[in-house]
């Protein structure tokens, strides 16, 4: 009997079916605590007023409750915020210690350019400027967004300053090529010099009137006061956004959550990246995956081509393949010192030298930057493209060749019009195995090009637009940096469940939209009818 | 008009003629010292056991032969008087005179329509009504018309076995050439679609060459003109197929078609 059972394979099935939900469990898991973590860090969360037994008390979110271990002493963590009054935005209490804990209705939250949440209450508007002064329920949104305009209006002048010092910066550019040519006495030099005064003297008026406007700005403020009472101005031009969590209906929360997620995905990071919006870095991710397929999937596809339809079978050509398949193996970060030695001092450091003499020592394409990271990240999954390409071809059934050829095709008629459209799925899922593995590398870009914050994007209004020798921002860069370089780490642990989530989105939108151009072409040029 | 010298016919006027053919894969020899014609408009079929090298002749006559490492060939095979093996000779221009049908059809996962007009597309041929008009003519000659009419542009993966290699010969006859060469067309075919194709088969007989390599000797019996017996690469016994299968000239000729060998 049991002979039987053994011979009949009953095990066999059951270690491959275990195998399976084991794998399905993890990634599950992992989906699970991403979205459940990553969903709920923007929905409003109560404020709770905890007194505690020495009469004091305080304000602030519960963010988790454990008994210590050993003990059956049980303890809450709060995030009180305040960081400009307390140091610390986190305080474990211990339960025993409370003797309270409500939820008054007035509490405001404030979130903050710096030092992070306030929680407090509203004592006193201080407003000059506007007439007539705000005051009534909801006074301190009111008064708010009544200063929205001059808010607009400084920050618009703000830009205008930073496209003034790019353009002089051009112009620098010029005059030091200029000056290193040895051409400084032109009359067309000296036209330059003069454009670049007068953009020092309208840059300089820029400034003071900037100045004088953001002071005046500044003088609009707000009288708050803490748990105990002790009272803190804050102007209201460094507050972001302000709600009343306990007093709020399900609808107004949907409003914050969406006002929240707009934020993230079009505005930039602030507090060190622990706040605010991820554009940059979602635009730097997509972009790089960009232009690493642009630069890689022809090259592959290619090499791929010639390795299965021209090169002649020999020890050669198995020394290519066995290296291709090589390359998939070698450890990213590898891939990243050859991009940083090869590319960016190699490479961009020739360039600088032909191109750019006049700027050395500082250098133009010999630093970090998005085209290097776009080339080693390219030659990284370069491999997986070969190998899908020839597998593709090579699995096309031999009596397509001969139909084609001996309907007098020639054979890159045949490639061309035959086996390319037929390959393509094959091709295309490599493709989409090489976005994937790009998408989630970040070693390799560490050292090549990413950067925690990039003052300007790679694409922008400025000529030439696309600038492939800046350094970027990147999501995966972004999850280590805030969880595990930020001097304040639990205050960025929602930002990095919320990163991580956006990348694995980002992974999934691509991969899908390449594997449903796959499923159309399958349907297209498949072997087997469908 | 045919001097019967020995158990080899001479044929006047050959449209393929096989002079000295010797040819070799890498050391061992496939083909040895073949010398014969092949007239035009009539099936000539090639019969043999497996391994004789008949298949191996039909390749060369396309040069599709070409495409295999390590293949040597000597002597000559002329079509027209040409020397296919010519280096000045475009190899294109020669398989768009000679088409090939496979033992496994092999349509292209295209459209039943697309296939039709590859090799046309392939010689650069645009015009829409040209198109048109060649593949229907050539469905209707491939007997094929009345059941794939209405799908034309349907995918050619969809349609039997049968039609299939069906539409495989019309995609041969659709680039007008001389010569048809089949591969054991019907060796994966059930009884029914066999028939339709050996039908086929005498009906192109006047238009074109049709060289034809069967297993089947009641196939070749039924179909050709002509048939040439063909033993461990050696030409043993060619003539009219009538003659060949009621009088062999040769013993190993009668052993084989009538079954006591092979």
């Amino acid at each position: 009997m049991s002979k039987k059972f053994w011979r009949q394979g009953e095990p066999f099935v059951w270690a491959t079916g275990l195998a399976l939900s084991l794998i399905l469990f993890l990634t599950l898991l992992l989906f699970y605590v991403v979205t459940t973590n990553g969903l709920a860090v923007f929905w409003p969360k109560k404020v709770v007023l905890a007194t505690l037994q020495d009469g004091r008390s305080l304000l602030g979110e519960i963010v988790q409750e454990e008994i210590i271990p050993h003990t059956d002493t049980r303890r809450l963590q709060f995030k009180i915020g305040n960081r400009d009054l307390y140091g610390l935005d986190f305080k474990w209490v211990d339960a025993s210690e409370i003797t309270s804990l409500t939820y008054p209705k007035d509490v405001h939250v404030l979130e903050r350019q710096e030092y992070g949440n306030f929680y407090g209450y509203l004592s006193e508007l201080e407003v000059k400027g506007i007439a007539p002064p705000v005051s009534g329920p909801n006074s301190l949104a009111r008064t708010i967004a009544a200063l929205e305009e001059r808010k607009v209006e400084v920050h618009l002048l703000g830009k205008k300053i930073a496209n003034l010092n790019r353009r002089v910066e051009l112009l620098d550019h010029h005059l030091a090529k200029a000056s290193y040519n040895n051409e400084d006495n032109t009359p067309a030099i000296a036209a330059l010099k003069g454009e670049k005064n007068g953009l020092k003297t309208e840059f300089e008026a820029l400034v003071s009137i900037l100045g004088e406007k953001s002071a005046a700005l500044a003088t609009n403020q707000a009288i708050f006061s803490d748990a105990n009472g002790q009272p803190k101005a804050i102007a209201l031009v460094n507050i972001v956004r302000t709600y009343q969590p306990n007093n709020m209906s399900f609808f107004a929360k949907c409003g914050y959550y969406l006002e929240r997620l707009r934020e993230l995905f079009f505005d930039e990071p602030r507090e060190s990246n622990t706040e605010g919006g991820l554009f940059p870095a979602i635009f730097g991710t997509v972009m790089l995956i960009f232009l690493m397929s642009i630069l890689s999937f022809p090259l592959g596809v290619l090499a791929g081509i010639y390795l299965r339809e021209y090169a002649k079978d020999g020890w050669l050509v198995k020394m290519v393949r066995i290296a291709v398949n090589n390359l998939a193996g070698i450890p990213s970060i590898v891939y990243g010192i050859f991009g940083l030695g090869f590319f960016v001092y190699g490479i961009g450091g020739s360039i600088d030298h032909f191109f750019f003499p006049e700027r050395l020592p500082a250098p133009t394409f010999g630093t970090g930057g998005i085209l290097w990271t776009s080339l080693t990240l390219g030659l990284l999954t370069v491999p997986v493209v070969i190998v899908a390409t020839e597998e593709a071809l090579g699995s096309i059934p031999p009596g397509i060749r001969e139909g084609s050829q001996a309907l007098a095709a020639t054979k890159l008629q045949t490639l061309t019009k035959i086996l390319l459209p037929m390959a393509s799925p094959g091709i295309l899922t490599g493709f989409i195995l090489a976005m994937a593995r790009a998408a989630g590398e970040v070693a390799p870009l560490m050292i090549t090009g990413v950067v925690k914050l990039a003052p300007a994007l790679p694409l922008d209004g400025v000529f030439p637009y696309l600038h492939l020798d800046r350094k970027f921002m990147h999501l995966g860069f972004h999850i280590y940096d805030i969880g595990f370089q930020s001097p304040n780490v639990e205050a960025a642990k929602p930002m990095v469940y919320v990163t991580t989530l956006l990348l694995i989105l980002i992974v999934l939108a691509m991969t899908s939209t390449a594997i449903y151009l796959r499923n159309k072409m399958r349907q297209r040029h498949s072997v087997v009818d469908v | 008009m045919l001097t019967k010298d020995s158990a080899i016919i001479r044929i006047d006027n050959p449209q393929v003629e096989i002079e000295d053919l010797n040819l070799y894969y890498g050391t061992s020899q496939a083909l040895k010292n073949l010398n014969f014609g092949i007239p035009a408009h009539q099936v000539t079929a090639l019969i043999g056991p497996s391994g004789c090298g008949k298949s191996t002749l039909l390749r060369c006559i396309n040069r599709m032969n070409d495409l295999v490492d390590g293949l040597h060939l000597e002597g000559l095979i002329k079509i027209n008087g040409e020397n296919i093996n010519d280096p000045s000779l475009d190899v294109i221009e020669l398989r768009r005179k000679v088409g090939m049908v496979f033992q496994k059809w092999n349509p292209f996962p295209k459209s039943i329509y697309e296939n039709i007009v590859y090799g046309l597309r392939i010689a650069g041929i645009q015009d829409r009504t040209v198109l048109d008009e060649a593949a229907e003519k050539c469905l209707k000659k491939a007997a094929l018309w009345d059941e794939v009419k209405d799908r034309l542009h349907q995918s050619a993966m969809g349609l039997s076995g049968g039609q299939m290699q069906r539409l495989c010969i019309a995609r041969a006859i659709a680039v007008s050439p001389e010569i048809i060469l089949m591969d054991e067309p019907c060796s994966a075919l059930d009884p029914r679609s066999t028939s339709r194709i050996e039908d086929l088969i005498r009906e192109l007989r006047g238009e074109y060459t049709i060289i034809i390599v069967t297993h089947n000797m009641q196939q070749a019996a039924r179909i050709s003109d002509y048939t040439a017996y063909m033993y461990l690469g050696e030409l043993v016994e060619y003539g009219p197929t009538q003659t060949l299968f009621t009088m062999p000239g040769k013993k190993e000729t009668e052993d084989y078609i009538t079954g006591r060998f092979g």
